[in-house]
């Protein structure tokens, strides 16, 4: 090595040097004593290269792509969040920041992960609750609206879905406690 | 439960000493989750953060695994509590910083912590003594599907878990051991073992410092990606390189054995002669030599009933543990003093090593 490699965040002359293969890929990370010292490199709990990657990856020059992939939205309607946040914090938002900032995620994952399709665990139950209430709401919509346009045998039938539906949820309220009655989840509705 | 009758209780790091910890220490297992709906804890509004705090606390506190647990704010919790509970790494050294809106739940026998309002909503862990994958894995895997039960948790079917950082998405799960190392350190081999790891996407810290200077040469190895593999995937792709690096670590045991086991019965014999007779003890110096000592223990020159007190002790001489009987405002010099009034103690009637043993003839 014949010039001194410069550290990667900040520029002085880098003394801590990282290699990694994720996903097939080599990374290096080349880091001054003081970066090593903040982003946790020394640190026990906190380091993690996959981080210091992501930070990499949101350096100046590298940030064009993030602008250009940034799906139209500038900011997550569900919490308010920005791209320069990102670039601020290395975290997102909220959970809806994944749709919002689709075109900017999918590209990071690639050299983050090794592949980009989660092939784990599912939450059923959680799925199945919401998908149960989502199922309800729409009934109820259905079966106002066609009571409104005076088509009876369809509201019959709406209503006889809506209570056959109603005796499951009804049970799996009970072992919810009082989640769904705590009023500052005015949010969570509009993020579906 | 209080958290003085949760430190006083025997708990699963620091009483389950057995030779099969030997190479292994400890497996742990960590879940990221979320709720649907809210801000990440970084980016939630205070108050937000009081509702998942107050939500989650009673969600978490009732699943049958925290039937008997503490279940806290954080700033309920004192300067020292929180060291200790990092020491025994129940939390996070981050999370015993947020000074409102964060939580924490741990079970009695402390195999099991939520950490509610760090980096994520929630953080499940579960810690086992040993080599422990399968069983920490069906452990948390139940608690998560009991909380799961009553919260809706931020997931995508393209991205799974949803999580504040994308090097989290996916299984959002973290799984470590903590291993014990010291023939790779001594014969210079680490170096060459943490390229070979990282080759295979798998993460090494020191646990006690970096690299090849981590004192007590207790290394913890991770997996490094959570997207694109099940959990079962990650977790048996960890588990062969675990034990591929366990057979390096006893392989290096026996080739020290062979060709230079004056040097390493001298460097055990002397970590045995400072434990007894020491005046000041810093927490790295204590940490080495209770490695050697444990060494030692595995290598038959000390009874295996000696085993419990020195992983215990790698424990209890953190700086928390030590101030917790000493007191929060001592020095550090007064600190040293009494961890090596700890030792002389422990070690007064520890058997001597037994090098016949091993003796070349
Ligand atoms: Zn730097
Ligand atoms: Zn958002």
């Amino acid at each position: 090595m014949a010039s001194p490699l410069k550290c990667d965040l900040c520029g002085k002359p880098a003394t801590v040097h990282l290699t990694q293969i994720v996903n097939s890929k080599m990374h290096k990370v080349d880091l001054c004593e003081a970066c090593a010292q903040a982003k946790g490199v020394t640190d026990p709990g906190g380091f993690s290269l996959a981080d210091l990657l992501l930070k990499a990856s949101m350096n100046p020059d590298a940030s064009g792509a993030v602008e250009a992939g940034n799906s139209g939205a500038a900011v997550c309607p569900s919490c308010g969040f920005t791209p320069s946040d990102f670039k601020k914090h290395g975290r997102f938002g909220c959970p809806q920041c994944f749709r919002t900032f689709a075109g900017m995620v999918t590209p990071m994952l690639d050299s983050m992960h090794k592949g980009t399709r989660h092939v784990g665990k599912v939450p059923h139950r959680a799925i199945e609750r919401r998908s149960l209430h989502d199922r309800l709401v729409e009934l109820e919509a259905g079966l106002i609206a066609a009571i409104k346009a005076e088509r009876y045998e369809d509201a019959a039938r709406l209503r006889d879905e809506l209570q056959q539906l109603r005796q499951p949820a009804a049970s799996l309220d009970l072992t919810r406690n009082a989640a769904p009655a705590s009023p500052p989840a005015a949010t969570s509705s509009s993020a579906r | 439960m209080k958290i003085s009758a949760l430190l006083a209780t025997p708990s699963e790091l620091t009483d389950t000493a057995s030779s099969k910890c030997a190479v292994v220490l400890m497996t742990r297992i960590r879940l990221a989750r979320n709720l649907a709906g809210h801000s990440f804890p970084g980016w939630a509004k205070e108050p937000q953060r009081e509702d998942i705090l107050a939500r989650c606390r009673e969600a978490v506190g009732a699943t049958s695994a925290m039937k008997r647990s503490v279940n806290s704010p954080v700033a309920d919790l004192s300067d020292l509590d929180k060291q200790i509970l990092v020491e025994r790494h129940l939390i996070s050294r981050e999370l015993s910083g947020t000074k409102r809106g964060a939580g924490i739940v741990i079970n009695r026998d402390q195999t099991c912590s939520v950490m509610i309002n760090e980096e994520d909503h929630l953080r499940i862990q579960v810690l086992r003594a040993g080599f422990q994958l399968k069983k920490a894995w069906s452990q948390i895997d139940a608690i998560d599907c009991e909380i799961e039960e009553r919260l809706d948790y931020a997931f995508d079917p393209e991205l799974g878990y949803l999580t504040a950082c994308p090097t989290n998405l996916g299984t959002g799960m973290r799984a470590s051991a903590m291993m014990h190392l010291p023939a790779l350190v001594i014969s210079s081999q680490m170096e060459k073992v943490v390229r070979a790891v990282n080759q295979l996407g798998m993460v090494v810290r020191g646990l006690f410092g970096e690299g090849s200077d981590a004192s007590g040469s207790i290394f913890q190895i991770s997996n490094q990606t959570t997207l694109g593999e099940s959990e079962e995937a990650i977790l048996k792709r960890l588990g062969s390189v675990l034990q591929s690096i366990v057979e390096h670590e006893l392989n290096a045991r026996e080739k020290l054995l062979e060709v230079d086991s004056g040097k390493l019965f001298d460097k055990i014999g002397r970590a045995y002669g400072i434990l007894q007779n020491c005046h000041q003890l810093t927490s790295s110096e204590a940490m080495n030599l209770l490695s050697l000592l444990r060494l030692g223990i595995d290598l038959g020159l000390f009874p295996e009933a000696s085993r419990a007190v020195t992983d215990r002790l790698l424990i209890e001489a953190q700086p928390g543990h030590i101030q917790a009987v000493g007191g929060l405002d001592l020095e550090s010099a007064k600190r040293d003093a009494l961890r090596a009034e700890r030792m002389r103690l422990e070690f007064n009637d520890f058997a001597r090593p037994d090098f016949s043993l091993h003796q070349k003839t």
